[in-house]
């Protein structure tokens, strides 16, 4: 029977029902046997949960077998104590449970720990008196049991830490024992005395010393010791070390034990494993808090784990990113947040990631045009993941400016929102969210600078709302962003002629099922009849975030009231002072008026005051009827936009100038210099390599760097410096072509003289100008195929002639396309690839023609190589370097040799 | 909390022992494995022993042919956990003799009785092999 059910098991395991043998299951566990039983109750909490029908038919044996004098019964009746007991039947099991506390063997102590622990997980009250039994557990004389009870005592201090005070003493002294290997030698782990105490121990000092300097106090010394104990070699003692970093952040903060943390992390950082270096990332994060400067040090290390292959590194690295944010990074940092998230597909993660950006955006944007353009992109990517807030706080930037009374920027700011959106509707497929930002963009600011004509922005929204036909609420942007155009139209005095598929869409809309969309369209229909008066004050130009003033007394009915209650009618009585009153219906019967009035109420709290008071007299009677509702509806949506409290963006903006002073600190100087120099070196071996890009390049950086003293006023150069590779320019090209080249080495036995070349390659970027003969001996075809006119080879000149005739054929025409591509990344390959095909081409003898797709390339080389005549002679230093990039294989190199080759 | 499942999964991607301490129905279980164990999978040596999915951390090691899978909290002390798997092999292996995967097809139930031993809703509660091991073999012995 056993074997049978753990067949069982193996086929739950696997993924499929095996519910009709569970009976069998609880049967097993009444039989006599030891193992037997212990199988059985194996079983029912592998198959059942809590909730299960055939619970009722355990608790029973349960109950007896807690009783029994074997203790492995007793053992195996309190495993399942643990899974399967619910709310209902803790009662039942309860008493001997607490009875068990202070059974002889320490194993069923230890269990019961954990059926009470469970218990109070399930439902605290009912074992609220038994909390005092952890603590009196802890003092037990068995480590199992102590280390056991640190689990519910780790709850239960969660849960409240100030009762636990008192307890800190005690955990430090176990602490202390533990470090000083007191407890039995069983416990230890590779050395380590206890690890997995010791870190539920320092977790649980974490809590009790979070912002609490007396108890803080009190752990100083064990930590310290901790520190010095631990064995940085060993897996378990990193763990450990790890906890030490978490505790030292969460205390209160101690000088010295930050300092030993900062070591360690370091130590994490500098590993080879990639699990040290999760682990410091994460510990860097949590240390970033308390003592900003230490991310100093390790720019380097954490932009290398940014750049990481391995997902779960970068993910943890852009956590630490998101955590040291500020108003001057912040926009390196977003750019490569959008940039990951377009590149996962995982909707969880997506979401978080989007969610983030928005926030950092939010909080240290450095301008609104960035803003909106960073917006845009995250809408477009997950629009459908991000909060709609967020699409309404949009709004209500581009509506509002940046908060300073600069109005041409503001009109340029939503001009070029304009732009951008309507260039944006282009796309196929856009998410619901984002088009009712455009649609309401659009609709506010589509013709506010009369750049496009009306009839252009409606033939745009009525595209969208005809494409997204099944999105109500992209539609009802979309109506109500017509119905603006056309009012701010009629209000300019400019005779409007509807679009006829604007006309087909109004008539499928006053159709509609939707009694929004339905309404919109009558509003519409409603607004575009009136003259421009009335219009111009139903829908003023560029209202959006004017303050609408909601009149709540309704003082303007007053005249009114006062002349019903001249009449005779009763006056009002607010609803507070009505509650006793039983027959509130009466009540209203008899008094009409009151009631109108209290009806309206509702309603009207809605409606600014200025229309309804100055407006509507002047108003045509069929107009007093239609006026009101496309008030109610249109405040209602501008309402949302303008009445969220506006005060965040202001206070981001403010708060961005103020953080601008404190923003060198974060990634100092000192460390600051060995990235300098790298990408300096780099870019200026791209400059050689490549003459021809070292206009575009420099020009680049330039920009850059005038964009950021643009954006930072009083920052030093370095720090300029180090912006510009964290933007990721010449350094990153560098990297992706090093990778690149490692993937190709597998490939490159395909042509003979291409693994010692790369080989040599490595040695010259190690030992660069040294030994020119050396490379100069491996290096011949490429060489020869990057500056022929060195020309030491004469044969292989004449083989390589054929080629620079036909690329000087086309010489000037690609050379203008290749001048015209800015892009650094895309020139690089092409080099490579053009000194790729020449070497190839010349080890085949040049038996094919040359393919078009070659030319470009070549000619690049060419103009290269012209450019570098000149040099020639300065120095063999450049020569390396030619070498080195014009063999520095891209990924593309293989499918080139099919070409070729096959 | 702390731990919420443990999983061995051989290489081929089959469940060899599953140990759930929140309950999941079986389609969930089903599911979730089969979103681990290709995540899981596809990862290289060099790469960490970390894999976030959906709100849990995947915490794993990989013993020749069988992968140890657990899935813990977001704020667990993942080398921890780490160091906690290699525990558990080290357990068996001195119950098993040099472990390998068919020892826990064969045993599954023993390989469950050091886990419970081990572990209990979720926390890590004993830590020394021989405390681990009494037990079992206590049953063993009187069977």
């Amino acid at each position: 029977m056993k074997e049978y059910i753990i067949r069982l098991v193996y086929v739950e395991m696997l993924g499929h029902d095996a519910s009709f043998g569970y009976i069998h299951a609880v049967k097993m566990i009444h039989d006599d046997s030891l193992l037997v039983k212990r199988t059985g109750y194996l079983a029912v909490t592998l198959f059942l949960n809590e909730d299960h029908d055939l619970i009722i038919l355990i608790v029973n044996t349960i109950q007896k077998d807690l009783k029994s004098d074997n203790y492995l019964v007793v053992c195996a009746a309190l495993n399942a104590v643990c899974k399967l007991i619910n709310e209902e039947t803790i009662p039942a099991v309860l008493p001997q449970i607490v009875e068990l506390l202070a059974h002889p063997k320490e194993a069923v102590r230890k269990k019961a720990i954990m059926a009470l622990h469970r218990f109070y997980q399930k439902s605290s009250s009912s074992v609220s008196h038994l909390v005092s039994n952890f603590r009196k557990r802890l003092c037990d004389n068995d480590p199992g049991v102590m280390g056991a009870t640190l689990c519910p005592l780790f709850d239960l201090i969660t849960n409240d830490v100030n009762s636990y005070k008192d307890l800190v003493i005690s955990f430090v002294s176990i602490l202390k024992q533990v470090a000083e290997r007191r407890l039995p030698k069983a416990y230890d782990y590779h050395q380590m005395p206890a690890p997995f105490i010791q870190i539920k121990l320092l977790k649980i000092l974490a809590l009790l010393g979070s912002s609490d300097k007396q108890a803080s106090e009190n752990m100083y010394t064990v930590v310290g010791d901790i520190f010095r104990k631990c064995d940085s070699s060993s897996n378990i003692g990193n763990a450990v070390l790890y906890e030490c970093i978490c505790c030292v952040s969460s205390i209160y903060p101690n000088h010295k034990l930050l300092e030993s943390a900062a070591d360690a992390i370091s130590r994490f950082l500098k590993s080879d494993s990639h699990n040290l270096k999760y682990m410091g990332i994460d510990a860097l994060g949590r240390l970033i808090k308390i003592s900003p400067e230490i991310a100093e040090q390790h720019q380097l290390a954490v932009i290398d784990c940014l750049e990481d292959p391995d997902d779960t590194l970068k993910r943890k690295t852009f956590e630490l990113l998101y955590k040291m944010t500020k108003s001057t990074n912040v926009e390196v940092i977003v750019d490569r947040m959008i940039d990951y998230m377009n590149s996962i597909n995982d909707n969880h993660y997506k979401t978080e990631i989007a969610s983030r950006c928005v926030e950092l955006a939010e909080q240290f944007a450095p301008s609104n045009q960035w803003f909106i353009q960073t917006m845009n992109k995250v809408f477009e990517h997950a629009g459908d993941l991000v909060n709609i807030k967020v699409a309404h706080n949009l709004m209500r930037l581009i509506a509002e400016g940046f908060g300073e009374d600069d109005d041409t920027a503001d009109s340029q700011l939503r001009s070029s929102a304009v732009e951008s959106y309507l260039h944006i509707l282009g796309e196929p497929k856009l998410p619901s969210v984002f088009l009712q930002v455009i649609c309401w963009v659009l609709g506010e600011y589509g013709t506010a600078d009369g750049k496009y004509s009306a009839s252009y922005i409606t033939g745009k929204l009525c595209d969208v709302a005809e494409a997204y036909s099944n999105d109500e609420t992209v539609k009802a942007y979309a109506v109500t962003a017509l119905m603006k155009i056309y009012a701010f139209e009629i209000a300019a005095g400019r005779k409007v002629d509807m679009l006829p598929e604007c006309h087909s869409l109004m008539e499928e809309f006053l159709a509609s099922h939707s009694t929004d969309l339905q309404q919109r369209a009558y509003e519409l229909q409603a607004v575009i009849g009136l003259d421009a008066h009335a219009v111009e004050s139903i829908l003023p130009s560029d209202a959006s975030c004017e303050d609408i003033e909601v009149d709540k007394a309704l003082s303007f009915l007053n005249d009114y009231i006062q002349e019903s209650i001249e009449k005779g009618a009763q006056p009002y009585i607010p609803e507070s002072e009505r509650t006793g009153m039983l027959n509130i219906s009466n009540f209203r019967n008899q008094d009409h008026h009151e009631a109108s009035s209290h009806g309206l109420r509702f309603e009207a709290y809605e409606l600014p005051k200025q229309t309804v008071q100055a407006r509507i007299p002047p108003a045509s009677l069929a107009s007093t009827e239609l006026v009101p509702v496309p008030e109610a509806m249109y405040p209602r949506e501008s309402y949302q936009t303008t009445t969220v409290p506006s005060v965040s963006s202001d206070a981001a903006s403010t708060e961005l100038k103020l953080r601008l002073d404190g923003v060198q600190k974060r990634w100092g100087r000192q460390t600051h210099f060995p990235s300098t120099s790298t990408s300096n070196s780099t870019s200026l071996k791209t400059v050689n390599g490549i003459t021809q890009v070292d206009g575009s390049n420099t020009a680049n950086s330039r920009t850059r760097e005038t964009y950021d003293s643009r954006k930072q006023v009083e920052i030093s150069p370095e720090k300029q410096k180090l912006a510009a590779s964290l933007f990721g320019g010449p350094s990153k090209t560098e990297k992706k072509s090093a990778t690149g080249h490692k993937s190709s080495k597998p490939s490159s036995h395909m042509v003979k003289s291409h693994a010692p070349k790369s080989s040599m390659e490595v040695a010259s970027e190690k030992t660069s100008v040294q030994q020119p003969p050396d490379l100069l001996d491996f290096g011949e075809p490429t060489v020869k195929s990057t500056a022929p006119s060195l020309d030491p080879f004469k044969d292989l000149e004449g083989l390589l002639e054929p080629t620079t005739q036909v690329s000087s054929a086309v010489n000037h025409s690609s050379t203008a396309a290749v001048t015209k591509s800015p892009d650094i990344m895309g020139l690089y390959t092409e080099t490579t690839a053009g000194a790729h095909h020449k070497d190839s081409d010349i080890l085949s003898g040049l038996s094919k023609p040359p393919m078009t797709n070659m030319v470009g390339g070549t000619t690049t080389m060419q103009v290269a190589q012209s450019s570098k005549g000149p040099n020639l002679k300065d120095s063999l230093e450049k020569d390396a370097l030619v070498r080195q990039i014009g063999v520095t294989p891209s990924s593309q190199n293989p499918n080139l040799f099919k070409d070729i080759l096959g | 909390m702390g731990i919420r499942f443990i999983l061995m999964v051989n290489k081929q991607g089959q469940t060899r022992l599953a140990q759930y301490y929140e309950w999941l129905t079986l389609e969930e279980r089903r599911a979730l494995e089969g979103e681990i164990v290709r995540k899981c999978l596809a990862r290289n040596e060099q790469q960490c022993s970390f894999v976030e999915h959906r709100n849990y951390k995947i915490v794993y090691r990989r013993y020749a042919s069988l992968f140890f899978l657990v899935g813990v909290d977001n704020d667990e002390n993942e080398l921890a956990i780490l160091e906690f798997i290699h525990l558990l092999v080290e357990t068996m292996d001195r119950h098993f003799g040099n472990v390998c995967e068919l020892d826990i097809m064969f045993h599954l139930e023993k390989a469950h009785f050091m886990l419970e031993e081990m572990v209990m809703s979720g926390c890590i509660v004993e830590t020394s092999k021989a405390n681990i091991l009494t037990p079992v073999q206590l049953l063993e012995k009187t069977s």
